[in-house]
């Protein structure tokens, strides 16, 4: 499948490049401060007990974010999603 | 005063430990993003040459979005900096250099200090210095704040850039994205990672203390035992202390014998008494507690506490940081207050703000220990003790929660902010360091506190007992006063006088409450906790007096240092009013519904 997906259905251990991102200006700025702009490369590392939010390696720092921010994230269509 | 540089980076890659490695200060430091919310300054002195040193907090970038992130900016175009010095860590050097790159386009004076070389090393990350430079075109120098390695080299380098003689050109202003995908060759250029069995463990680590499952329990098993080394440890040093005070305090007898007989129990009874049981009970667990506490901020915990926290933040409308001024709270909620900078949104710094007073601090322990101890779980032990305070801790955890929802449903009400937290690598705690430092701190706050305010307490109180209009004393008048409210809420009006007199800090409210009592008649030797009991018992107390009287330790106005610091922060009396109703009509509250509960099952 050719579906975009985004970073809020990214598995514990899987990674993604982002597409784009429509969140807010105000976040969509700290992310591109922390390196997170179309193109990064992103891998969900912890998910918290409660599944929201995630803990995601961004250029080599953990950050985490809420579900609701990381939908926001749209990630390159994958074909080999889950390989 | 030499010429000054400033120390910009982002949040948590060690600028505080470099500035204190410089100057050998004692900025506090922490393993988590937004530890230093103030500007700091200090002068180092290298080879004759003095430099001053300027501490900016942590930044992700020039383009501010957040109050802290203002000062740096602010800073470095208006500041007096000479030159700037941009601290990496070199675990993740990556982003680093995206603020590294803008600071470039707003100046050439500018000297980079790669960091945590030691901790990169032991995670298999190499960072080749030479060609950072050539591609920075700035002096680079690779450090180790914590253990001190290329300190020298930094000085000497902070020196030449302070002379003047690193003047390079500023880059020319590129757009955002652009400079995302330069640090991103920069760094694939510089960077050679091969990750270890540390960085493996790390992972495990992580997962462990963040996973549904493990996290949880984790947590509880740690606070519980940090709990549990607080009242066990505190024990013997406490009963040491008083006996040394008991000593000193026969001596002062002795000395003080030709005094006026007034003066002298206005000395001995109330300055001396008071002090000494602030001393002697309220030292040996703090001592303990703030040591422990901080090296799990050292090791980088906190932030995952925060982030396993954040659903039960969002479901209140308010953000996970929250969890991170709330550990600050734990120590001291004046800390917890001003930590609160961390959070962006306005709103939801508010709340934290407001809900602050709510987690106990470490000057309310030693009462609620002191009160479980006696009347909840009798001589239980250590570990029974641990476990009640953990339970008040989780009270007032849930009572911070429930607050908070309330405050964001009324007058706080908008919609939740994004919430962007970094989880930094553990790292290792410096260990005798962080003890001996936050011990001697400790100390040192608690021997001024009781010097600035315990002391001058126990004499006022002692007057207010001692003074008599138309023979009744003072005291008995306020007390008196305070008879109708303290008993409808299932305490007394002494007790409910202590924590008005307590305002000043929490530490006294407890030898208040004793002397008041004591002043009332009854002597009994109240060092040993039985003797307060017998005392206590004898004043009327029951079982319901202690839980409300517990409950209300817990949630009532915040101590005057705390008021101040909220007023300073939220610039607004109104603020500080609803922050001091809050607690208070909570605490009231409870303590109401405990007494009517309690007497319906008696009756």
């Amino acid at each position: 499948m050719n579906r975009s997906w985004n970073l809020a259905e990214l598995e514990e251990g899987e990674s993604g490049y982002v597409m784009s991102v429509s969140t807010h200006p105000a976040l969509k700025h700290r992310l591109e401060d922390l390196g997170l702009i179309p193109g990064t490369r992103v891998t969900c590392m912890a998910r918290s007990p409660a599944g929201d939010p995630c803990a995601y390696l961004i250029r080599g720092a953990l950050i985490a974010l809420r579900q609701a921010d990381a939908r926001e994230i749209v990630l390159r269509p994958a074909h080999e999603r889950g390989a | 005063m030499g010429p000054c540089v400033a120390l910009v980076g982002n949040p948590n890659v060690g600028k505080s430990t470099v500035f204190n490695a410089l100057t050998g200060l004692h900025q506090h430091t922490g393993n988590w993003a937004g530890k230093t919310v103030d500007v700091a300054k200090g002068v180092f002195t290298w080879q004759g040459e003095t430099v001053e040193v300027v501490d900016l907090p942590g930044t992700y970038s020039l383009q501010t979005s957040s109050p802290e992130e203002d000062i740096a900016l602010d800073y470095l175009l208006h500041g007096q900096a000479r030159g700037v010095v941009v601290v990496c860590d070199a675990t993740c050097l990556e982003r680093n250099l995206i603020l590294a790159l803008q600071v470039l386009e707003v100046t050439g004076s500018v000297l980079v200090c790669v960091n945590l070389m030691d901790e990169a090393a032991r995670l298999g990350v190499h960072v080749n210095l030479d060609a950072l430079e050539q591609h920075l075109q700035v002096p680079v120098v690779g450090i180790s704040a914590g253990t001190g390695a290329g300190m020298e080299g930094l000085k000497e380098s902070i020196v030449a850039l302070a002379r003047g003689e690193l003047q390079g050109q500023a880059r020319p202003p590129l757009p955002p994205m652009e400079r995302v995908h330069i640090a991103q060759a920069y760094a694939q250029q510089a960077v050679a990672a091969t990750p270890t069995p540390q960085a493996r463990r790390q992972e495990k680590w992580n997962k462990w203390l963040t996973s549904r499952g493990t996290a949880i329990p984790l947590m509880l098993v740690l606070l519980a035992v940090v709990m549990w080394l607080t009242v066990a440890g505190a024990n013997l040093p406490s009963s040491l202390l008083s006996q040394a005070f008991d000593g000193l305090g026969g001596l002062l007898e002795r000395w003080t014998q030709g005094w006026p007989p007034s003066l002298r129990a206005f000395f001995l009874d109330g300055v001396y008494g008071v002090t000494a049981w602030v001393v002697s009970v309220m030292l040996p667990p703090m001592a303990i507690f703030f040591p422990l506490f901080t090296l799990l901020e050292d090791l980088g915990y906190l932030p995952r506490v925060a982030f396993v926290l954040d659903h039960a933040f969002q479901k209140a409308r308010a953000c996970g940081k929250q969890a991170l001024t709330m550990c600050m709270s734990l120590g001291c909620t004046a800390c917890g207050v001003t930590g609160c900078r961390i959070i962006d949104s306005p709103r939801e710094r508010l709340a934290a703000m407001l809900t602050a007073s709510m987690v106990p601090c470490n000057g309310k322990f030693p009462t609620l220990l002191a009160l479980i101890t006696l009347f909840l779980v009798g001589e239980g032990g250590s570990l029974v003790g641990a476990a009640a305070l953990l339970g008040v801790l989780l009270l007032g955890v849930a009572a911070t929660l429930g607050c908070t929802r309330l405050l964001t449903a009324t007058v706080l009400r908008g919609t939740p902010s994004a919430f962007v937290l970094e989880l930094p690598p553990f790292r290792r705690p410096r260990v005798g360091q962080v003890v001996v430092r936050s011990l001697l701190d400790r100390t040192v706050f608690v021997l001024a506190r009781a010097v600035v305010i315990a002391a001058p307490a126990g004499g006022v109180i002692w007057l207010l007992a001692n003074l008599t209009v138309a023979d009744q004393t003072l005291l008995s008048y306020i007390t008196g006063f305070m008879e109708p409210l303290g008993r409808f809420m299932g305490l007394d009006g002494v007790i409910l006088t202590a924590f008005v007199l307590g305002w000043p800090a929490n530490e006294i409210v407890m030898p208040v409450m004793l002397m008041a009592y004591l002043a009332q008649g009854s002597l009994v030797d109240f060092d040993q906790l039985t003797g307060v009991q017998s005392l206590l018992e004898a004043q009327g107390w029951t079982m319901t007096t202690a839980v409300c009287t517990l409950l209300f330790a817990l949630f009532h106005w915040p101590c005057s240092t705390t008021c101040l610091t909220i007023y300073r922060e939220s610039k607004s009396i109104q603020w500080t009013l609803v922050a001091v109703a809050v607690p208070t009509l909570l605490g009231m509250g409870l303590c109401i519904l405990v007494n009517g509960v309690s007497h319906l099952l008696i009756l």
